[in-house]
């Protein structure tokens, strides 16, 4: 696996891990034809701020530089959730940045052109709820102007406002890109229209992925308001009502969508605030397969996805990274899984699912038409 | 005939609009109940602008390709979200109008960046927010502000001509692309009217013999509206 350490957009890979554990290599100009008519995709659409903010601690005179990471009400600027470091950049390893200095209420910070003041500790050295003073159009101006996106050591060059910005990306919610969506254009849109996959959006204020600090990376993800619309809500019906598949484009989708069924089961249109981890063994009710970034082994993301996957599947398929030279982390390749069945594959209706060809492994409806395109002998 | 649309809630970005035909849209989309930001150079007059009109404003050149993601941040931002972008600022390269043959490198270069690459890179910055309104059935409509001189060959008006007419064509081409998500995208062309670009190009016209930017700001108006979903006009449906 080779660290991605810088933006690039257009190619790429896809490992897709299909329900049963096959591994399969695709480029990712290929997305389009991944699944069936019928099928609906989900995208998180929330475009990503300039979240970070360099400044300086006005009672110690102090550097610091702080990363906006969570809202206090979605969307308005006037406070945050966040969490600061001492001097330095993002070319430093973030375990390796300095602490930023005692913070107590009423500490005032300047960041560039705008003024905020500490509100309160929040239980971490570095983790406050700070509110800018000014308007809400002079805090956008004032971040629009000052603030960066927040990036890692592992891409030295500046990042860009365009480098993190999905091509889908509307309001600007996100503190970290919604990583899994910079493999998305609209050619790829346009060929899922064509092709009778349908195409859905939800907001997600995805979060900072790592502060660093282990005590406060096991706080992580925070609270993370999301927003549903009605369409999209009534799409993921009538895709489920006719035995569709729901793809979500990134964890953060994951996230959203199963927060919202966890009272009945369905999608309801409107906002509201994912809490907890996805663990290993959370039941995942809506979504079938998911499009993630390239991560490693012990990564939260990594994590995730043993949500969908057994172990012995990501064993391979982190293999097959290492193997295939896959690019790692945002701005990577990526893998697609499908979920694994909950029941025994016994209960299933072999007639339904296997190819005779394929001497009795079961393999699901998508792969079955991939597997008739590129090995001509197993068509009927 | 003039209808008098509602649009209650509709999230507009109007660019060049602290004069002429961009103030005039500022003016009649707030009163329409419309949430406008807007777009200018000038920072006096944007705030200015603001105070008047209750509309965001935001400081900034559509033809600096540096201020262009700063700008959709900060609309997206304001605005939650972006409806209708109407593309009207506008330049005419440099003034006094030149014929062709006398007409400098950079008023060309400066015609084609405001008012071709500037209109381009806000329309791709802003598309991710004009689908998803389209896909939630708000609206999504795209207006670039056009002329007759990108059809009619007038003597001197060589890179204000060229650059619109380069204009027309985008528009029809994004129109035919963007069709299936659901944005439209329309050119309008005003006409000439009583404003300080048209003094710039003809200084010696009698203003009353020209349109007024509100006359034209209504009939845009009206063209929106008609290119609006049918829900959006009646917000209680939609958003009821």
């Amino acid at each position: 696996m080779i660290a991605a350490d810088h933006p690039r957009r257009g190619d790429g890979k896809v490992l897709v891990v299909s329900a049963d554990g096959d591994i399969r290599h695709f480029s990712r100009a290929r997305l389009a034809t991944l699944f069936e008519p019928g099928d609906l995709v989900v995208a998180n659409d929330a475009r990503t701020l300039p979240a970070s903010l360099t400044g300086t601690h006005l009672p110690t005179g102090a550097a610091i530089e702080v990363r906006l990471a969570g809202w206090i009400r979605m969307g308005d600027p006037r406070s945050f959730i966040a969490v600061v470091f001492g001097a330095g950049d993002h070319r430093v390893r973030t375990e390796d940045r300095l602490p930023p200095p005692p913070f107590s209420p009423g500490d005032r910070l300047v960041l560039g052109p705008l003024t905020a003041i500490v509100e309160s500790t929040l239980g971490h050295p570095r983790l406050i709820a700070l509110s800018f003073d000014g308007s809400a159009e002079s805090i956008w101006a004032g971040i629009a102007q000052h603030g960066r996106p927040i990036q890692y050591a592992h891409v030295s060059e500046p990042l860009a406002l365009s480098d993190v910005w999905t091509k889908i990306a509307a309001r600007p919610v996100a503190f970290e890109a919604p990583s899994a969506g910079l493999s998305l254009d609209w050619r790829t849109l346009a060929a899922w229209r064509s092709h009778g996959v349908g195409f859905a959006t939800l907001t997600h204020a995805a979060g900072i992925s790592s502060t660093g600090d282990p005590a406060l990376d096991e706080r992580l993800p925070f609270d993370e308001p999301y927003s549903i619309p009605k369409a999209t809500a009534t799409a993921i019906a009538r895709t489920r009502s006719r035995g569709g598949k729901i793809i979500a484009i990134g964890t953060t989708v994951v996230r959203a969508l199963e927060a919202a069924a966890t009272l009945d089961g369905k999608i309801h249109a409107g906002d509201g605030i994912a809490t907890g981890r996805i663990e290993p063994d959370t039941e995942i009710k809506i979504v079938g397969a998911i499009l993630s970034g390239v991560h490693q082994r012990g990564e939260s993301h990594f994590e995730l996805l043993r949500t969908f996957a057994d172990d012995f599947s990501l064993d391979r398929a982190a293999a097959e990274f290492e193997l295939h030279d896959y690019r790692s982390h945002e701005f990577g390749d990526s893998v697609l899984i499908e979920r694994r069945p909950r029941l025994p594959k016994l209960l299933y209706n072999p007639d339904d699912r296997t190819i005779p060809a394929m001497a009795g492994r079961i393999i699901t409806t998508e792969f079955r038409r991939i597997n008739s395109r590129r090995a001509p002998a197993v068509q009927k | 005939m003039p209808s008098n649309p509602n649009f209650d809630g509709l999230r507009v970005l109007v660019t060049g609009g602290t004069s002429g035909l961009g103030l005039a849209l500022v003016q009649a989309l707030t009163a329409r109940g419309a949430n406008v930001a807007f777009v200018a150079r000038t920072a006096s007059s944007v705030e200015r602008t603001a105070r008047t009109t209750g509309a965001h404003g935001i400081v900034g050149d559509v033809g600096r390709k540096e201020d262009i993601d700063r700008i959709a941040l900060q609309a997206s931002g304001m605005l939650a979200g972006v409806d209708i972008l109407i593309n009207n600022a506008s330049s005419l390269g440099f003034v006094p109008l030149s014929l062709l043959a006398d007409t400098q490198n950079e008023a060309m270069e400066k015609a084609l960046t405001v008012n071709v690459l500037g209109p381009f890179r806000l329309t791709k910055a802003l598309l991710g927010d004009l689908a998803s309104s389209a896909r939630e059935l708000r609206g999504a409509v795209v207006v670039n502000i056009s002329s007759d001189a990108a059809i009619n060959a007038y003597p001197t008006w060589g890179a204000y001509g060229a650059s619109k007419a380069a204009l027309k064509h985008m528009t029809a081409i994004w129109a035919e692309e963007m069709a299936a998500e659901g944005v439209r995208f329309l050119s309008f062309d005003p006409g000439d009217m009583d404003t300080p670009l048209h003094a710039l190009a003809v200084p010696d016209a009698d203003p009353a013999t020209l349109k007024r930017p509100e006359t034209a700001a209504a009939e845009l108006i009206d063209v929106i509206a008609a290119a609006l979903p049918k829900r959006v006009r009646t917000p209680v449906e939609a958003f009821g």
